[in-house]
């Protein structure tokens, strides 16, 4: 499988997510944002975690108008593979690719550690290797991941399988870090082969982090 | 010319920063806050060839593009001559 990494100015997690694509044995190319096309062959585009453009005017905005982000538009309108990582699905957000919008989290405080999250859905590639309801233990890092999309565009993506994972504890009830629509910690697109979340899968790829279970996840895109 | 742009979240969507604020003052005394909601300014400076409608019209464009997210925020435009 070859993954294109894409890093903005203010990306810092291309090198992680190169590291844990590499556990699974993925061909990895980290691509600067000016390029125009995407190497050739590319089976999966990762936008990863960090702070593009300084997170000025809102997250994402401005990464969205970057010039690799036409060939990653037409790409996953061919159905390529494409996932957001953090930043990457506030970027996803912006450019119209997934529905919805990022709010401040709403105790206002940038949230950075271990949180356990839920699968609900396992018709599609990327959470193919987990099993539905199982909980795993995933870092998250970010201060803009109130997520919010409108009730009736909401009940579209519950009755699609859209809504793929949901914040929760130990035992997989309802915990709610950053005030998201029904905990909502990370959704894909109607066609299932463009996908966004929060927590940081990359950032739980060997025991040594603390967690295993974000190799599960990316393993997914392997199959 | 110059054209001020409001930004700030729809009514409904929360605001934690409002919130935040609204907290805030309450604890500093002033009884009489009701809500508070925290928005942002931008200020752009344009070319002063343009009529005021066709520079309403061009930065309308630019808070549907870029400036503002429709999803969750309302804008308004000022221009001033």
């Amino acid at each position: 499988m070859k993954v294109a990494i894409i890093r903005f100015p203010g990306t810092n997690c291309e090198f992680d997510t190169d590291y844990a694509f590499g556990r699974i044995g993925a061909d990895r190319t980290i691509v600067w944002h000016k390029e125009e096309s995407l190497p050739k062959d590319t089976d999966l585009v990762v936008l990863p975690g960090g702070f593009s453009y300084g997170d000025y005017l809102r997250s994402g905005a401005i990464a969205r108008f970057s010039p690799i982000m036409k060939a990653i538009k037409e790409f996953g309108q061919k159905g390529g593979y494409v996932l957001g990582i953090c930043n990457g699905f506030q970027i996803l957000l912006e450019s119209h690719m997934l529905p919805g919008a990022m709010m401040r989290n709403k105790n206002l405080h940038f949230i950075s550690k271990f949180q356990y999250i839920k699968v609900l859905h396992t018709d599609n590639k990327f959470l193919s290797q987990t099993s539905e309801g199982e909980v795993l233990n995933i870092p998250i890092a970010h201060a803009e991941g109130n997520y919010f999309v409108k009730p009736d565009k909401l009940k579209k993506m519950y009755d699609n399988h859209q809504v793929i994972l949901q914040y929760c504890d130990a035992q997989g009830n309802y915990d709610n870090p950053n005030g998201s629509v029904d905990a909502i910690a990370g959704i894909c697109n109607e066609n299932k082969n463009i996908f966004g979340l929060m927590p940081h899968p990359e950032r739980a790829c060997e025991k040594l982090l603390g967690s295993e279970d974000g190799i599960k996840m990316i393993k997914g895109f392997m199959h | 010319m110059k054209a001020i742009v409001n930004i700030h979240l729809k009514p409904g969507v929360l605001d934690p920063q409002g919130k935040a604020v609204h907290h805030a003052l309450v604890q500093l005394g002033f009884k009489g806050v009701e809500d508070v909601r925290v928005g942002k300014q931008i200020i752009l400076t344009l070319d002063d060839s343009l009529s005021i409608e066709e520079a309403t019209k061009e930065v309308e464009q630019m808070c549907e593009k870029l400036l503002a997210n429709t999803v969750i925020e309302d804008y308004t435009i000022k221009i001033e001559k």
